[in-house]
């Protein structure tokens, strides 16, 4: 350990307080955590389930948790298991393969089971559409609360998503899935 | 038959990689297959196709002069081929998923289990023969169960893992057998995410075949764009200008760059390290957001287009580049030391899932992994196209086979990137970024041949005039290096199962397709 210590003083580059904001995507990321955290009143939890994504929206949800965006610094949490999850964020055109562990992961989520459907393909299929091996929508096998569009969206756009998902609240069932986020 | 022999009767494809094209009969395609292999080459891809109511597999080689494609055209009714797989393992998979899509299958195959299918489409429809449907679809099928072999023995059992896995990474299932805390066996089930883009790249007109392309796997969209282009421009005799050429490789080593900034910080993170996941993570968000700036996609997803370029670099731009690499540089030499110095990291990463030269060699690793074991081969310094014969590009290779040559490889794979970068945005050519197709289209046939972060990227394209796509085979250099993974975790304890996967990171969609 010490060893480390002595490295990161020696190089004297890692070792520089947590980046300030470059620009305003941070600030608004704060504040929107802090929002989240006022409507739900406890932590956030979300299970993050590819569907069958082409890994593209994968990444913008991993680049979610970095510093910049540092969405678990604010105790909005990514967990292992559904049954620990408040919220799926789902990514895919649902492959027919994956269409039942997607069912059944939602099925293992208590509620409220709020349902975020990442990306173009989430959406509606995207360019990969529909076929004997796509599914299509996530909203074609378990219910969506808000989308997400873009290929892949961008960390704040997701981020906006998830806030106005858990503002939202515990929705009604059959109210039908907006089509578009919200703006900041 | 001799190499030699393999490519005196073929056609050289148009384009810019050396790959030739050629027919043979059923007597001489396993030669072909021996040939490759005495001849120090490698099963790159196999695939099906159908034309004029015939099927037909194809097998591509890389051998030391270049790419060959070679094709068996199978006997009228007939729907059997010769097994490759005696000759490279890799190609079980491949004929597999060869079965599911078109149905054609080895004679006398050894392992008939479905592969791609796992039940959501009928056995009897092939998907990827012309008379089923591009809108077919079965919702009514049941997934059925995947027969896994089992390891019999005292105080054996089995840990089944996945499709959904804890964390944010794609879907398949790991089929691990142990002894206590140590792997027996792994068996890999993969292809839940499967999206049937063969049979969409048919439905989308060929000059839009780039944009798909770019979607078979994200994290390599640039790789996979850049081989579909390739591949199409040289059926057109289209030809990119050098400043396009040179904007894609800048474009393809900035997207090496971010995926192995990432890959580091993350094998940190599974280490134990979590501040090298948060300095990495930064410095890839950093990364991508300048790509934003200057190309206007984070990823650069769509920025290949046929013909050149849908982006261009300002002086400005240029500039900021070079600072950035200056910055990046300086950072990641840092975490680099703290990385080598870190005796609890270093504990973790050696001697971890170790695949020895020799086994590489036998079983056909390859891309990133590959160059840990000591397998030397590397698009870039292999067959240089524009611009990297002007820059000359370093390989990088290692010779451990463990997750610390893997870290290693990245790191020194991140330095030469940047140097090229620099070079780029020093060097880049003046002039326009589209060039204009040929009157008419020099082929039917066209292959694209690119060193993605992971590997080879491998496009092979059949075309119908112009715009009509009659197969598009993208292959992913996952398929070689999954069945390795498994071979890779024998006789480490199963908690070090997460840091070996990573130190590959291998491409689910890539693979499912
Ligand atoms: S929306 Fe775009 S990035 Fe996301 S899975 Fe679909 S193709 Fe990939």
């Amino acid at each position: 350990m010490w060893k480390l210590v002595k490295q990161i003083v020696r190089t004297g580059v890692v070792t520089e307080p947590a980046p300030v904001p470059p620009d305003d995507c941070r600030q608004e990321a704060e504040r929107i955590q802090r929002e989240i955290l006022q409507t739900l009143g406890k932590a956030l939890t979300i299970r993050e389930v590819d569907a069958g994504s082409c890994n593209g929206c994968e990444l913008e949800i991993h680049a979610v948790n970095n510093p910049y965006y540092n969405l678990e610094g604010l105790g909005i949490k990514f967990v292992a298991s559904p049954r620990h999850a408040d919220m799926l964020l789902v990514t895919g055109p649902v492959s027919r393969n994956m269409a039942v562990a997607l069912k059944r992961t939602y099925d293992a989520t208590p509620a409220p089971k709020l349902v975020v459907a990442v990306g173009d393909c989430g959406c509606d299929g995207g360019i990969f559409g529909e076929s004997y091996a796509c599914v299509g929508s996530v909203s074609r096998v378990i219910p969506v609360d808000r989308v997400v569009p873009g290929c892949p969206p961008e960390p704040i756009e997701i981020l906006r998503a998830i806030l106005a998902t858990v503002r939202a609240g515990y929705r009604q069932k059959d109210e039908p899935a907006p089509e578009v986020s919200v703006s900041p | 038959m001799l190499v030699s022999d393999l490519n005196a009767t073929a056609d050289r494809l148009p384009g810019p990689m050396p790959v030739w094209r050629r027919q043979v009969g059923s007597g001489d395609w396993l030669a072909a297959a021996r040939s490759a292999a005495d001849n120090n080459g490698r099963l790159v891809s196999l695939w099906g196709s159908e034309r004029g109511g015939r099927l037909f597999v194809s097998a591509a080689y890389g051998l030391p002069e270049g790419l060959t494609w070679v094709e068996l055209p199978l006997p009228e009714g007939a729907a059997t081929y010769p097994d490759l797989s005696e000759i490279f393992p890799c190609a079980n998979r491949m004929q597999r998923a060869a079965a599911d899509l078109l149905g054609v299958v080895p004679e006398e195959s050894t392992d008939p289990r479905p592969w791609l299918n796992h039940g959501a489409w009928p056995r009897d429809f092939f998907p990827l023969r012309k008379r089923a449907g591009g809108d077919a679809e079965f919702p009514g099928q049941e997934l059925a169960d995947y027969p896994f072999v089992r390891v019999e023995g005292d105080g054996v059992h089995e840990i089944p893992v996945g499709p959904v896995h804890a964390g944010i990474i794609e879907p398949g299932h790991f089929r691990f057998s142990v002894v206590g805390e140590k792997v027996l066996r792994l068996e890999e089930r993969l292809g839940y995410k499967h999206k049937g883009i063969d049979k969409r790249f048919e439905t989308l007109p060929a000059g839009e075949g780039y944009r798909l392309a770019g979607r078979v796997s994200g994290d390599s969209t640039v790789a996979y764009a850049w081989a579909y282009c390739m591949a199409y421009e040289g059926a057109l005799g289209l030809r990119a200008p050098a400043r396009a050429a040179w904007l894609r490789a800048l474009f393809l080593e900035r997207e090496r760059v971010a995926n192995h900034l990432g890959d580091l910080g993350a094998l940190g993170n599974d280490a134990a390290l979590a501040i090298g996941l948060a300095h990495f993570m930064r410095l890839k968000e950093d990364w991508v957001r300048l790509n934003k700036k200057l190309f206007g996609h984070r990823f650069l997803m769509d920025r290949i287009v046929p013909g050149g370029v849908a982006a261009d670099l300002s002086a400005e731009g240029a500039g900021d580049i070079l600072r950035q690499c200056d910055t990046v540089e300086a950072e990641v030499r840092a975490l680099e030391a703290i990385y080598e110095d870190h005796p609890g990291l270093q504990d973790r990463f050696l001697t971890t899932g170790r695949v020895t030269p020799e086994l590489a060699t036998r079983l056909g690793l390859t891309g990133l992994a590959g160059r840990a074991s000591g397998v030397a081969r590397d698009l870039r310094t292999d067959f240089p196209v524009m611009p990297y014969g002007e820059l000359g590009a370093t390989m990088a290779t290692e010779r451990g086979g463990d997750v610390a040559a893997r870290v290693a490889v990245r790191f020194k794979e991140v330095l030469e990137s940047l140097r090229l970068l620099r070079e780029i945005a020093k060097g880049l050519p003046a002039g326009p970024l589209l060039g204009t197709p040929a009157a008419d289209p020099l082929s039917e046939y066209g292959a694209g041949w690119v060193e993605g972060w992971r590997g080879e990227i491998f496009v092979a394209l059949e075309l119908e005039g112009r715009e009509r796509v009659r197969r598009c085979h993208c292959h992913d250099p996952s398929w070689q290096n999954w069945p390795v993974l498994e071979h890779a975790v024998i006789g480490n304890i199963v908690p070090d199962f997460p840091l070996i996967n990573k130190s590959f990171n291998l491409s689910y969609s890539g693979h499912d397709r």
